[in-house]
């Protein structure tokens, strides 16, 4: 009986010291919206369920290591005790009722992280292998429907953003761990759009990772999220709805930020998944099929919109989209090809 | 020399040759129909060249066992020739070279089967090894290194990807080969039988394996792949040829499962020794049974989807690619279903060695033996509707999410039954601390980690959060460590004596423990709080400005301090095999039948049939034993 009462008070004070350790010393990022504070109270019933269950074993086993180990010299049996039916149908019976009582309140925060705001504004996400693009339908001054794409996720301070998950090629994932939730972007159309919601609370730079693998440049599948305040996120819309009234080649820069060019193509010389664009125009290049070409502005232009047909020496074919043609109006593309131009020399 | 003649080199000269003809076949038939066999496009011309090679590949492997002679007996049959069932050694060969072919007793099969899983599980952490390099911490590009490009063709982010996927499924490899280790030595033994029920199929089982194993791991100079262990479509329809080396290597091993599955069912349900009822049956037993059926029933669907996947590449046939009509949730759905079952494969088994375990180093009853047995079954048995809480985040219908956070739910309330059970077998027991049941007591530990790391992953809320991050790497490393790792070191320390006839060095496995104990606790626990702080899985690199360098550096050496134990692990069977001190009788003081016969086990188990009279676990009870070894009531001298 003495040894039950000792392993009950180190169980409640493992407990407590564990439940404390999981509940307080900050194991999860930082809160930036609504879903997160539901999901972080259900986190919290779960560290002091593991907290109780850690210690009430590990208390149990360290003790019984402890106190009841063979001593030097012992002979003989432990204390023959085969079982008990009572204890046996307490101990399924318990744990029964705490898994259906979680998985009801699981299914409540679930609906909690869910629910849906008939307010919230709509962001179309396109996922590529290895980018991301962001969109926004817009009504200018002028009364014109248009659309807005941008590299970065800005999104109005506590309002609901309904996020529309498009992938052009493989699957990937949604994630910013700021905001807790993810999802799967599937491709193939229309039929495989999901959708996430998710209110952002706190004002901030966060970063939305690719949490699904899909290939070799996962890991570096980033894009920048500014939570800011509604004023400032419709001002954000007007400036990009208008229509890019720089230099060609500055446009170009824009265009190539945007869909995701400079992903796969660094400006500064260094190879990456992709050529670097740096000194690439008017200097010879040599093919995966032992000739050379020069890269004028014809050898650019087939680059974006057939990037099969010719491929550099130590590069992979099929790696880069090739709807870029669509995705790119024709005067977008030359942008492009003008930037990549400037960079030549 | 002797070493040329075995089934085992045999098979590997066949399987080269037949890999070659294979080809041959390929374009051969390529020829007659008027195909080319080049094309001037670099993505047909790699297309081919994959068909040609997947069609080598299966015919290599069918020739690996032809030439091993796994068939041998059976074209025998099919010619009406008789074969004889008494499979006594040759004695003219010594006693190392059936190790090495084709031999139908269960304890040879079992140890083919251990060593070849320790084998893996040696390239496993070999791999895992060089990317834990690359990822103690930000910015480090090891796996960039020149000598990777030379011998592989490719390096950097893709060779990270493809060693972390095959770290993933070697290890899985090597875990089931592993539980084929177990049930196939234990069985037989703890029933008191003298063999598994079909022993042509149970060497047929085993030797699949070897072409698999080499298939898979050739993956690595096919280009590798990139999907993780899992080969998510559509990026699986993209990988390099190395994808199909994944695929057929993982449906060879499977076949194995199934076939070995069979034995073991048929084994434990009619060989039984007289007066063995079912609630008689050691605890492994149960669990071997309960593993066996999951294998039996779930393990069809990995190779139908893996089936699918090669058929979409090699032919076109549009099963998963959403891009042309396919359904890439669909494949998810075949794979978990019997990928989550296949957990519980690797699991129980190793918990059923602890059941065995602890009564044993407690000198105690198996506290309530009844439930856990049945608490296998009611694990098994759940494990079937659960596989979609690996797809809370993947696009499926959101409704169906709900039935299944409840019934995974579940499966934790006949995990803690066991985990009662075993704290109050601990109770008021007699612990003797040898080094098995140091390593039972630590799977214990570990287990309980992974135990309770699973509800925060079954409540779907937090799943949104938790999904691909490190946080499952670490829950899942936990279950497979708590439920086989140290179980199956645990197993091999404690019957090393009935397979060898001498004792391990002691001291070399408690330093084993300690080494592994610790690093594992420093690297799991590491990967939980970094995926709970929100890093995502399978990624070469991270961001400084996240502050997780210190963390992964830690959980580096925690991986190289597992390693090293492992390392010392095999050190000190290799050395112990011829040179430990010779151990006589029943060295635990067992009441286990295998353990009132000599070291090592005789060649045909039990000459005379023993007799159960009593319960297995009942340390304690005076003068009650669990069988009769003589039940004729002849005496021991009469033989």
């Amino acid at each position: 009986m003495i040894h039950l009462l000792i392993v009950g008070v180190l169980v409640v004070v493992a407990t407590l010291g564990l439940g404390l350790l999981l509940t307080q010393t900050g194991i999860l990022p930082a809160q930036a919206s609504q879903q997160a504070i539901t999901i972080d109270w259900l986190f919290d019933i779960h560290f002091w369920f593991i907290a109780f269950f850690v210690a009430l074993i590990c208390v149990i086993i360290v003790y019984s290591l402890i106190v009841f180990r063979r001593k030097q010299g012992e002979k003989g049996d432990g204390v023959y005790m085969h079982g008990n039916q009572r204890l046996e149908i307490i101990w399924t019976i318990v744990p029964i009722g705490i898994v259906l009582w979680m998985a009801v309140i699981g299914g409540q925060t679930l609906s909690d992280v869910e629910r849906r705001d008939p307010q919230a504004i709509t962001v179309d996400v396109f996922a590529s292998q290895w980018s991301w693009r962001f969109q926004y339908e817009v009504t200018t001054a002028e009364g014109v429907q248009t659309a807005v794409a941008s590299d970065v996720l800005v999104l109005p301070r506590n309002q609901q953003a309904l996020l529309r998950l498009h992938s052009q090629d493989v699957i990937h994932s949604f994630y910013v761990p700021e905001f807790r939730v993810k999802q799967d972007i599937l491709p193939g159309g229309e039929k495989y759009v999901r959708e996430l919601r998710i209110t952002p609370n706190t004002n901030g730079t966060y970063t939305v990772q690719c949490a699904e693998i899909c290939g070799q440049g996962h890991y570096s599948m980033l894009a920048e999220v500014q939570v800011v305040d509604g004023a400032e996120f419709t001002s954000w819309l007007t400036e990009q709805a208008a229509d890019c009234n720089l230099s060609d080649a500055e446009c170009g820069l824009r265009w190539a930020e945007t869909f995701g060019c400079l992903g796969c193509h660094s400006l500064d010389g260094t190879a990456k998944i992709g050529p670097t664009w740096l000194g690439l125009f008017g200097h010879a290049v040599e093919l995966t099929d032992g000739s050379t070409v020069t890269a004028d502005h014809n050898y650019l232009l087939t680059s974006i919109v057939d990037p099969n047909a010719q491929i550099v020496a130590g590069y992979q074919p099929n790696v880069m989209p090739q709807n870029f043609d669509e995705l790119l109006s024709e005067e977008q593309i030359n942008q492009i090809v003008a930037f990549i131009e400037s960079l030549g020399n | 020399m002797r070493f040329f003649s075995t089934s085992f080199f045999r098979g590997l000269i066949a399987q080269a040759a037949g890999t070659v003809l294979g080809m041959g076949l390929v374009m051969a038939l390529r020829v007659i129909f008027g195909l080319p066999l080049s094309s001037p496009v670099e993505a047909d011309d790699a297309h081919i060249r994959e068909i040609i090679v997947v069609g080598g590949v299966i015919v290599g492997a069918i020739t690996f066992m032809i030439g091993a002679g796994v068939f041998t007996d059976w074209f025998k049959w099919a010619r009406g020739e008789e074969t004889s069932d008494d499979h006594t050694p040759d004695p003219s060969k010594p006693n190392w070279m059936r190790y090495f072919s084709v031999d139908f007793d269960h304890k040879v099969i079992g140890v083919q089967y251990g060593v070849t899983s320790l084998l893996l599980l040696l390239f496993g952490g070999i791999f895992a090894m060089l990317f834990r390099i690359e990822l103690s911490g930000s910015g480090i590009t090891f796996l960039n290194s020149e000598i990777f490009k030379v011998l592989l063709g490719y390096d950097g982010p893709h060779l990270y990807n493809t060693l972390m996927s095959l770290h993933g499924i070697v290890m899985i490899a090597g875990i089931l080969l592993g539980v084929g280790a177990m049930s196939n030595y234990l069985v037989p033994m703890l029933i008191g039988a003298n063999d598994m029920a079909f022993p042509r199929l149970n060497a047929f089982a085993f030797w699949i394996n070897v072409p698999g194993a080499a298939i898979l791991l050739s993956s690595l100079f096919f280009g590798g792949f990139d999907t993780g262990w899992v080969g998510y479509p559509p990026l699986s329809l993209r990988a390099p040829l190395g994808m199909q080396m994944f695929l057929i290597g993982v449906y060879l091993v499977g076949l194995s499962s199934i076939a070995g599955s069979i034995n073991v069912i048929v084994t434990t349900l009619t060989m039984r020794a007289k007066g063995m009822s079912m609630f008689r049956m050691p605890i492994f037993c149960w669990a071997a049974l309960a593993t066996a059926l999951l294998q039996f029933t779930a393990t069809q669907l990995i190779g139908l989807s893996f089936q699918l996947v090669m058929l979409e590449r090699l032919l076109g046939m549009t099963f998963f690619d959403s891009l042309k009509g396919g359904d890439p949730v669909l494949y998810q759905h075949l794979f978990w279903f019997y990928s989550h079952p296949a957990v519980y494969v690797f699991i129980l088994p190793g918990l059923g060695v602890i059941s065995e375990l602890l009564p044993v180093f407690s000198r105690k009853p198996l506290y309530g033996t009844r439930w856990v047995a049945l608490s296998s079954f009611g694990i098994a048995v759940v494990s079937f509707f659960v596989w979609a809480h690996h797809m809370f985040v993947s696009g499926m219908s959101p409704f169906l999410r709900i039935p299944f956070m409840y019934s995974t739910l579940l499966v934790a309330v006949p995990t803690g039954v066991k985990f009662f059970s075993w704290a109050a077998t601990l109770w008021q027991g007699k612990i003797i601390f040898k080094t098995p049941m140091l390593f039972a007591l630590g799977a214990v530990v570990i287990f309980l980690l992974g135990g309770v790391t699973g509800p925060p992953l079954a409540t779907i809320a937090t799943d949104l959060h938790l999904h691909d991050t490190w946080f499952v790497v670490g829950h899942f490393h936990d279950t497979m460590f708590g439920g086989f790792i140290f179980p199956f070191v645990a197993a091999i320390f404690y019957w090393f004596p009935k397979m060898t006839g001498r004792m391990y060095n002691e001291k070399q496995g408690k330093i084993q423990f300690w080494l592994m104990f610790i690093g594992f606790m420093l690297m799991s626990n590491l990967q939980l709080v970094l995926g709970l702080l929100g890093m995502r899985r399978r990624v070469v690199d991270f961001d400084a400005a996240l502050g997780f360098d210190t963390m992964q550096l830690a959980l580096t050496i925690g991986g190289f301090m597992v390693f090293f134990g492992m390392l010392l692990f095999a050190y000190n069977i290799i050395r112990s095999w011829t040179k430990g001190e010779v151990a006589e009788g029943n060295v635990w003081d067992s009441r286990s039948p295998e353990w009132q016969k000599p070291n090592p086990m005789p060649l045909h188990n039990y000459e005379h049939p023993f007799e159960v009279v009593g319960e297995p676990y009942d340390y304690g009870l005076p003068n009650s034993r669990y069988v009769n070894m003589n039940p004729a009531g002849e005496s021991p001298a009469a033989h």
